[in-house]
């Protein structure tokens, strides 16, 4: 359907999407669907309604992008009103996603904004294939390896073992720090991702205990020796550390600066305190700014083919003048999280087919050859250990596994393996097919 | 490049099929390839109290040489979601006096913290604990009286190690037996 709506307020983009251009790419036809696509099809995640998240719902919104989601946890807090713009004083205390999204929704007639007030990791599968492409502005590498991981899994293999390009969700990274900035494009198991090059973030700054125990010399020994040791022996709240917590931190606080009053180290403070506790870096809202920037082309670039995508590393840093510069970061064959290409074994009585049936495939097959495989998998959701012989207590334990058929073990088709043995350096990833004709038996 | 206005324009809707939960997260491909091909040495065991979870379990280590040669030492592995990306938590449960373990059981071994590389496995943690016992060092102390004692007295703190194996009083501070008999 072409946009019925007769305001020019999309001229500008068609002068893009309906007219060839020198830079247009092979699979880019002019035609007025790609508008329409923009608008009524295509399924956008914003990951983090913060600094990067406002702007890059502004963005998205403003580049046509109609039906947008964005998940966040957080809820408003006062020193966020400077640079995340969608948020009022009235607004403190709110979720930020709710409040974004109703704010954009008001702005810019005929979006349709949709929060969700929780964390990435509350949502499944269902949830995340549902997007055409994710983008996300977090502050934390654990949720972006989480998302990274949750997009990998999506991919789907065709029949001769290439990949579904249909299932593969394109994840748009944004990260800042200051005056420093990066944005990156990821086609899961197509290009390198998160976990390929997890040396290119920055390590996370941690002291010798022995340092912070005897010998501190800095406020943030102090801070770490409270967090590290003092918390537990005091447990004051009878409960974790939670940076997020005023109360909290203010423990900490208190406690910190006895010690450095102890050793005569000064320069110490509350902010510094949640800083070390949350890891905060000072945000600058022009990085944001310039960051998001980027990757909302990027998601246009993708979405309407109209030019190639960042191939696949952005660095932007002005601390002195404006330095950019563009790389390409390889895929690492390694990678844990995305070169674990699941493996099929096809197997055509589950009923009857034992673990130890399994194993002796594994060990004897040409292609597996393995000595002494341990096997994990994933049954609603937990972790279970099938066999492991190498370890004792384990293998004690998982024994009684090896008589059960691949149906009693509640093992379905599609399931996938987590095989470790010494004839490979990584764990392998081997998924289970079972075929059609057992499924006709029943 | 990826096809996906092409691609996707239609997508999405009825598209869920027989999708399995996928069982890929780093940290447990990582950990079972670390547990599978655990190499302890002969004094060490492990304990699995939820075959699993291997992400939670402990370490026993008893020593047959050194100060602590007897003893028996209870370590807590906590294995977090960001394995191996960031080391595991260690404790040590059982109560000792030693100048690089607290007498809450946290470890002061380098490669716990800030020379932790992925590279690294449970293994290389393993044996960094049981060189701990068998070369426990006054230069990085947690526990500052034993280890003035061990730069000081190697006599009164082999005496000292011996008798807090055993259940005893050191200073003000109790310990409890943990002697390996059998
Ligand atoms: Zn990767």
């Amino acid at each position: 359907m072409v946009e019925t709506d007769l305001s020019k307020k999309w001229n500008y983009l068609r002068k893009i999407l309906e007219r060839s251009g020198p830079f247009d790419t092979e699979a880019f036809t002019p035609s007025s669907d790609t508008l329409d696509f923009l608008h009524n099809t295509c399924k956008i995640l914003v990951i983090g309604a913060g600094g990067l998240g406002c702007e890059l719902l502004k963005d998205l919104a403003m580049m046509g992008f109609k039906n947008i989601d964005v998940i966040d946890m957080d809820t408003i807090e006062l020193s966020n009103l400077n640079r995340q713009f969608l948020f009022r004083r009235k607004d403190i205390g709110k979720s930020k996603a709710e409040t974004a999204a109703e704010f954009i929704n008001k702005r810019i007639p005929g979006t349709k904004v949709t929060p969700h007030f929780c964390k990435i990791q509350d949502y499944d599968e269902s949830f995340y294939r549902q997007f055409h492409i994710v983008v996300s502005g977090l502050d934390s590498i654990v949720a972006r390896r989480w998302i990274n991981g949750m997009l990998i899994s999506l991919v789907r293999l065709e029949e001769d073992g290439t990949v579904d390009q249909s299932s593969v969700i394109p994840m748009i990274d944004g990260g800042t720090e200051g005056f420093k900035g990066n944005a990156r494009v990821i086609f899961p198991t197509l290009n390198a991702c998160i976990d390929c090059n997890l040396d290119l973030f920055p390590p996370q700054i941690s002291y010798p205990l022995c340092t912070i125990a005897n010998t501190p010399r800095l406020p943030e020994h102090c801070i770490e020796y409270v967090k590290i040791i003092q918390w537990d022996k005091e447990n004051p709240f009878k409960c974790a550390l939670d940076g997020d917590d005023p109360e909290h931190v203010s423990w900490v606080y208190e406690k910190a600066q006895e010690r450095a009053n102890i050793y005569n180290i000064t320069g110490l403070s509350y902010r510094l305190v949640q800083g070390v506790l949350k890891n905060i870096i000072p945000a600058v809202s022009s990085t944001n700014a310039v960051i998001a920037a980027v990757c909302a082309t990027e998601v246009f670039k993708i979405a309407t083919s109209c030019y190639e995508a960042l191939n696949n590393y952005f660095v932007f840093n002005d601390i002195d003048g404006i330095y950019t510069y563009k790389f390409e970061a390889e895929k690492n064959p390694k990678c844990l999280a995305c070169s674990t290409v699941p493996r099929m074994i096809s197997i055509n009585n589950p009923s009857s087919m034992t673990l130890q049936d399994l194993i002796d495939y594994l060990c004897t097959n040409v292609e597996f050859q393995m000595k002494s495989p341990g096997i994990t998998t994933m049954i609603n959701g937990k972790n279970k250990t099938l066999y492991m012989s190498t370890v004792k207590s384990i293998e004690e334990q998982t024994r009684s596994n090896l008589t059960l058929s691949l149906h009693e073990l509640n093992l379905s088709d599609g399931q996938e393996l987590i095989i470790a043995d010494a004839t490979n350096p990584n764990s392998i990833v081997v998924k289970l097919k079972f075929t059609d004709n057992e499924v006709e038996m029943y | 490049m990826i096809k996906l206005f092409s691609l996707k324009q239609q997508k999405k809707e009825g598209e869920s099929g027989n999708q399995q939960k996928s069982t890929r997260t780093a940290a447990q491909l990582r950990i079972t390839k670390d547990i599978n091909e655990l190499n302890l040495p002969r004094t060490c065991t492990t304990n699995f109290p939820d075959p699993n979870d291997l992400l939670n379990f402990k370490m026993i280590i008893c020593p047959d040489e050194g100060y602590y040669r007897g003893g028996r030492f209870v370590f807590n592995f906590k294995v977090g979601p960001n394995y191996p990306h960031e080391p595991p938590k260690v404790k040590c449960e059982t109560k000792v006096y030693h100048p690089n373990i607290d007498l809450e059981g946290n470890v002061c071994l380098n490669i716990l913290r800030e020379d932790w590389k992925p590279v690294l496995t449970i293994n290389s943690i393993v044996y960094g604990l049981q060189y701990l016992f068998l070369e426990p060092n006054a230069e990085d102390p947690l526990n500052k009286e034993a280890a003035d004692v061990l730069q000081n007295n190697r006599r009164l703190f082999e005496h000292n190690v011996t008798k807090a194996m055993r259940g005893a009083y050191i200073g003000d501070v109790y310990f409890d037996r943990c002697l390996n008999s059998n």
